[in-house]
């Protein structure tokens, strides 16, 4: 039972951090119906400004997560947006899963010819002690990336069902023509979904790149999983995100661990196929109807 | 007709010229992963190898001629090896090094075989060596050499009755895991849980937990230097109290880095250390820090080691004979009085496996420390 608890904790703990990178999947979709191929090195990214701030310039880590959050939310939000998605998205949606998937494989072998192809240390911001609950030996850092990413979504959650700027973003996501017509600034509202997505893949980072350590190649098993989770959970939903990336954690682990290890890659992808094939909008999903 | 004469006067000319240049070097494949998974060891290797010709080359080359060194990147990809090694072999190389990943090498050595080139590897996988290739040659200890080692130092020094196993599911990982747990079981120690892991695996917490409930007295790691300190990372995070051993890749000094504190108290079998209690050892650890702006792990030991071995070797034959190479380096030992560059004493036998000194090592204060010394296996 120990080892059940444990195993669920840590699976909870690695699934939030698919969590914020799925959420980012929903956000994007549901804004302007990109789907973001380049997610994983999203998450990869990051952890190099901050090394490049730590190591190369010298910084403390607080100033060089500051730095790292500027070059996140002006790369990876503002100019990803600019650049590579607004001149696409009239082109429909092929055009942009190419081009992120291209702009993946360059993020990636950027780091790798630019930085260095070798797994860097990271800097845990959380404690590395252990406590025990009911018998269970269990991670401090766990416990705290489970807290942190779960505030974060809800927070969001909060941000996006409360507040007026979040309330047009859904509207947005809803209807783009309504809510222009109801005087929504659709462009920004867009933009403010991109500068989330960068923020929640900042967050991702830096609490993954402690336990995975920072490597150029990380983005690419995270951004499949994120992916399968926010296709489990429902594409078109943020708390799904949610449930997708817990329940990915949570199988990873326990597949691992009482069936096989060999096979861990692939019991994600048979949850995947189940779902497509029992409830083709994910576990929270709601279905959507397109005049074809 | 003037330009004509002028202009076969100058081809004939830079023909000769070309010809003299070729003549007056040997070329060299280092063949050896520089990007993908095995980055982190295969750049040791090669800075190791450059540090060792540019030395070579500056007191006078091999038998006079100037080594022409290539690096050819495998990407840490067993095919791509294949095809790099191809390439090496096309382009002239008398010797060929690297690389170090066995999966890499089990697909590539035929083909220097084939070719009868002699290859110097950094592998360390049992088959390597008990394939019947004469061609091959270890820069370390197989698995065969060094797992007695340890599986003696589990019993007689941690006093475990029962070892928890872990290990990469890959040519490297499975040779080691197979001479282990036979070496455990011959000293009457239990597999308290046996384990396999994949090559580039992030996430640990599984494998760590089901360690942590075996009630194993003890761990053997065994796996490539990231994932290593990924599962480091882990058991500490994990709070695992069990004594972590480990051989040479556990022990790494970029495992050591990449781990930080979580590395302290691990403890395992070396080969090669730069922290080995040998003077041509530091020396050549604290040219290459100098250098590279960072400690050398074993596997640049192995390579420095490579490089000077095609040099000794060569003299000794007194010219560049590839075959005559491979039938010299069988049964050769050579020493630092004869070959500074050869760090430590070192010994070649039929097969092509070597037998020098070796370290019992714990990570101290994020170093090394050596244990004790283990002396040459056929003393």
């Amino acid at each position: 039972m120990a080892e059940f608890f444990q195993l669920l904790v840590s699976g909870l703990a690695t699934g939030s951090i698919y969590a914020l990178a799925a959420v980012g999947f929903t956000l994007l979709w549901q804004a302007s119906k990109v789907i973001n191929f380049a997610q994983g090195e999203f998450v990869m990214l990051p952890a190099f400004f901050i090394l490049i701030g730590t190591q190369v310039l010298g910084w403390n880590f607080i100033v060089a997560l500051l730095f790292a959050l500027i070059c996140t939310l002006v790369l990876l939000g503002y100019f990803f947006k600019r650049v590579i998605i607004d001149p696409m998205l009239p082109h429909g949606v092929l055009p942009i899963v190419i081009a992120t998937i291209a702009l993946g494989i360059v993020m990636r072998d950027s780091v790798k010819e630019f930085y260095s192809a070798e797994a860097q240390p990271f800097p845990a911001v959380f404690s590395e002690e252990t406590v025990s609950v009911f018998g269970a030996v269990i991670s401090v850092q766990d416990i705290a990336i489970l807290i942190t990413s779960l505030a974060a979504i809800t927070l969001l959650q909060v941000f996006l069902t409360r507040t007026r700027t979040g309330r047009c973003m859904q509207a947005t996501a809803q209807n783009r023509a309504v809510a222009e017509i109801l005087g929504v600034n659709v462009k920004r509202m867009i933009l403010y979904t991109f500068l989330i997505n960068a923020a929640l893949a900042l967050m991702a980072s830096v609490l993954i790149s402690p336990i995975y350590l920072a490597k150029f190649s990380n983005g690419q098993s995270i951004g499949l999983i994120a992916f399968i989770a926010a296709i489990v959970g429902g594409f078109n939903q943020v708390r799904g995100a949610l449930v997708g990336g817990l329940l990915i954690g949570v199988i990873d682990n326990l597949s691992a661990a009482y069936i096989s290890a060999e096979y861990r890659t692939a019991f994600p992808l048979i949850l995947l196929i189940i779902i497509i094939l029992v409830r083709p909008q994910g576990l929270l999903g709601t279905a959507e109807e397109r005049t074809v | 007709m003037k330009f004509s004469k002028v202009a076969v006067a100058a081809a004939v000319g830079a023909a000769m010229i070309a010809g003299s240049a070729q003549a007056q070097s040997v070329k060299i494949g280092n063949v050896v992963e520089l990007t993908g998974g095995g980055a982190t060891v295969g750049n040791n290797w090669k800075n190791a190898v450059v540090m060792a010709f540019e030395e070579i080359n500056a007191a006078g080359g091999i038998l006079g001629k100037t080594v022409e060194l290539t690096n050819y990147d495998t990407q840490t990809n067993a095919q791509n090896s294949r095809a790099m090694v191809q390439k090496a072999l096309d382009d002239g190389s008398y010797v060929i090094l690297g690389p170090i990943y066995s999966s890499s090498t089990k697909v590539n050595m035929i083909l220097t075989q084939r070719a009868e080139i002699p290859q110097i590897v950094g592998s360390e996988a049992p088959f390597i060596t008990t394939s019947g290739n004469p061609y091959v040659f270890r820069t370390s200890f197989g698995a065969a050499q060094s797992m007695p080692k340890l599986a003696a130092y589990l019993k007689d020094g941690v006093k475990a009755s029962s070892v928890g196993v872990i290990w990469v599911n890959d040519d490297f990982g499975k040779g080691g895991r197979d001479t282990v747990i036979t070496e455990l079981k011959k000293r009457g120690i239990s597999i308290a849980v046996d384990l396999s892991t994949e090559v580039g695996q992030a996430d640990f917490a599984s494998d760590v937990i089901k360690l942590k409930n075996s009630g194993s007295d003890a761990v053997f790691a065994y796996l490539h230097e990231e994932e290593s300190a990924r599962l480091l990372k882990e058991i500490k995070k994990q709070g695992l109290r069990q004594p972590i051993v480990g051989e040479t890749t556990l022990m790494n000094q970029k495992v050591i880095d990449l781990a930080g504190d979580a590395a302290n108290g691990a403890k395992g079998h070396v080969g090669l250390s730069a922290d080995a209690p040998v003077p041509a050892v530091r020396a050549f650890a604290k040219k290459f820090e100098a250098k590279y702006g960072n400690k050398p792990d074993h596997n640049g030991i192995k390579g420095y080691v490579a490089a000077y071995t095609v040099k000794y070797v060569t003299e000794k034959m007194g010219k560049f004979d590839s075959k005559a190479f491979a039938r010299t380096l069988h049964g050769l030992t050579i020493s630092p009085k004869d070959e500074p560059g050869i760090l430590m004493e070192v010994t070649w036998d039929d097969k092509g496996d070597v037998d020098r000194q070796s370290f019992l090592v714990e990570v101290v204060g994020g170093k090394q420390k050596i244990i004790e010394v283990l002396p040459k296996l056929g003393n």
